[in-house]
């Protein structure tokens, strides 16, 4: 049960069980040798890791790290001077966001973007875009399948409002939200595109302790019930440790650990980084 | 009810349908505004050239026939046959689609990202680029265009209204062209707010207008709602041009329909929709209001080419957002 997963990755390409008992499958993301510089600034160094089917995969480290740069690039929105995206067993083409999108890779921001201006159910809504494939000359003259699609989306989109337990605001236009509503409202149209790999960038950021264990239950329940595989970036620790499978950790654009959360708390050179202390 | 009164009521009705071309105009603003931050100054010129572009394929024109017969020596004008109307217009909003294209492709795809004063400028290059198109192609001589709407002031109505006044009321005075030219514009608006509610590009179109970096995390490619809202702009622009051309010919001046929207514009605020059509009416019933009532009997009359401006200048100074924008708050 407790066997280091860095040494299972090699030897079970099929996954491997975690101490909850949960499957986690084979290679979904898999990231080579990625490098990304700014100018002068590298951002990311070199780096390799990937993540499973199933999975929750933390990244973590210090202010400026480059872990949001790791997200973008994962998400298209970022392209890397060098190394290869392997998605689903496919070495992926240089891809603008929205085609990533489109593949099934949703995501939120560090800094929340939301459409401020439309609801919460229409900001939801958005959500289903990539699901919905009839044309709009047929929309626009409101055919019974334009319509029958419309009501499967609002379907899925109700589930998923209930599911994240804001139905009471949903006819409220998301520039009134609070931070803390506005967070979740946006994991909520990230997860109107049923992905198969869910990016959050720090979905904890500014929260007090009750709407933090509300968001980790979100995330492990979104895992739970949609198998949806999650990569997300934070700064608790003790939120890290109770939701991640396994961990990458950055520092100065280096990757200086990646393993099991209790791996990753043993590490020398993550623990130098984590209190500063410097490390040759 | 006394003749005055009705005269004047007259007057709003009048005011009315000339509002709702305005709003027409200053809708194709707008929707290039919300969701591109471009304040296209082409507007005009594209109203010109959509309608020079259905004229010349309604009677069979060659285009750039100038310049081939300059180049091969040749003499062609016209293919010799006739494109009826409702085909000519398909064929134009394939043009404007095309334009709309090329525009975004050869033009703003490059300006990503650049400071809007750099978008606009490029809009006037546009404007005069279009302008210098329109006549190569179908030369600059003024044209007629001739849809076979109905014209002149509806005989029906003058009947039926001429009762309600005393001897001295003859019945309102009402030109079919702007009546059909008003439906028109209602139904084209009401269908581009339709679209924009409840089409699936509709929705995308206005996530992209609120904001671009979300709008791409949910798959949405903003080269393709650009070129969705210009081919928009483009139909509205056929739309103004077809029935301002249908009253007025077919000419430069046309391109001027522009400069009545940016009062509207002022009115309304640049990226409401609403705001375009009640700028548009209010525009449109003060101007001819102001006339009937103070321009023409007491400062010489006239007054329909400045008054618009004034209002909202005034406007401007006590409420600068417009009438449906947000309230700016400075940050501090
Ligand atoms: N668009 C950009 N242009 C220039 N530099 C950038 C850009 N994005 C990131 N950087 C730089 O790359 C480095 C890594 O930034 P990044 O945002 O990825 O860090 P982070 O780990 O997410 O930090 P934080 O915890 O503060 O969010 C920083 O030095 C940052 O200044
Ligand atoms: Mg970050």
């Amino acid at each position: 049960m407790n066997t280091p997963v860095t040494e299972l990755q090699q030897d079970n390409a099929d996954g491997y069980i975690t101490a909850d008992g949960r499957k986690i499958g084979s290679v979904m993301m898999d990231l080579r040798s990625i490098t990304l510089r700014f100018g002068g600034v590298i951002a990311i160094q070199d780096i390799s890791f990937d993540i499973r089917q199933g999975e929750i995969r933390a990244i973590i480290g210090p202010n400026g790290a480059g872990k949001s740069s790791m997200l973008n690039v994962i998400s298209g929105f970022y392209q890397p001077q060098q190394g290869e995206v392997w998605f689903l067993g496919k070495k992926r083409p240089p891809l603008k966001p929205y085609q990533v999108a489109r593949q099934g890779i949703a995501r939120t921001f560090q800094n929340i973007a939301l459409f401020e201006g439309m609801t919460v159910l229409d900001n939801v809504m958005t959500g289903r875009l990539n699901h919905m494939k009839t044309g709009w000359i047929a929309q626009s003259i409101w055919l019974g399948s334009a319509n029958k699609e419309e009501r499967i989306n609002r379907q899925k989109v109700e589930e998923i409002i209930d599911f994240l337990e804001i139905q009471t605001i949903r006819k409220t236009p998301v520039g009134r939200l609070p931070y803390g509503l506005k967070k979740r409202v946006e994991l909520a149209r990230a997860l109107a595109a049923e992905p198969d790999l869910l990016l959050l960038d720090e979905p904890m950021a500014g929260m007090n302790v009750e709407e933090k264990e509300d968001m980790s239950r979100f995330i492990l329940d979104a895992n739970d019930e949609y198998g949806t595989t999650i990569a997300l970036i934070e700064h608790d620790m003790g939120v890290v440790m109770d939701l991640s499978d396994r961990v990458v950790v950055m520092d100065y654009g280096r990757k200086i650990g990646d393993g099991t959360p209790d791996e990753v708390r043993n590490n020398e050179e993550v623990i130098a980084a984590y209190l500063g202390v410097p490390n040759d | 009810m006394p003749a005055d009164f009705l005269y004047g009521v007259e007057v709003v009705l009048n005011g009315l349908m000339a509002g709702v071309m305005y709003a027409l105009v200053a809708l194709g603003f707008v929707l290039i505004f919300k969701a591109s931050g471009i304040f296209n100054f082409a507007q005009g010129v594209m109203a010109l050239f959509a309608a020079l572009t259905l004229v010349g394929i309604m009677q069979g024109q060659v285009p750039f026939a100038h310049l081939i017969n300059e180049i091969f020596g040749t003499e062609v004008h016209h293919f010799g046959w006739e494109v009826p109307a409702l085909l000519a217009i398909l064929l134009t909003l394939v043009v404007m689609i095309a334009l709309a294209w090329s525009i975004q492709k050869f033009l703003f795809k490059h300006l990503v990202g650049q400071e809007p004063i750099i978008l606009f400028m490029a809009t006037i290059g546009l404007a005069y680029f279009l302008e210098g198109l329109g006549d190569l192609m179908w030369g600059s001589n003024i044209k007629t265009l001739d849809l076979g709407l109905p014209q002149g002031g509806s005989r029906w109505i003058e009947d039926a209204t001429a009762g309600l006044g005393g001897d001295d009321f003859y019945g309102f005075f009402i030109d079919k062209l702007d009546l059909v030219a008003t439906l028109v514009a209602i139904v084209l608006v009401l269908s581009l707010i339709a679209f924009s509610q409840y089409t699936k590009h509709g929705r995308a179109m206005r996530a992209v207008a609120d904001d671009h970096q979300a709008a791409l995390s949910v798959g949405i490619s903003l080269n393709f709602i650009w070129v969705l809202v210009w081919s928009l702009a483009g139909l509205v622009a056929l739309v103004a041009g077809v029935m301002w051309g249908a009253k007025s010919g077919v000419q430069f001046s046309l391109s001027l329909i522009a400069l009545k929207a940016l009062p509207v514009l002022m009115l309304g605020g640049f990226t409401s929709i609403p705001g375009a059509i009640v700028g548009g009416l209010i525009i449109g019933v003060g101007e001819k209001l102001f006339e009937y009532t103070i321009g023409a009997p007491f400062l010489g009359g006239a007054t329909e080419n400045w008054f618009a401006y004034m209002l909202a200048l005034m406007f401007l100074v006590f409420r600068p957002q417009g009438l449906f924008g947000e309230k700016i708050i400075e940050r501090v």
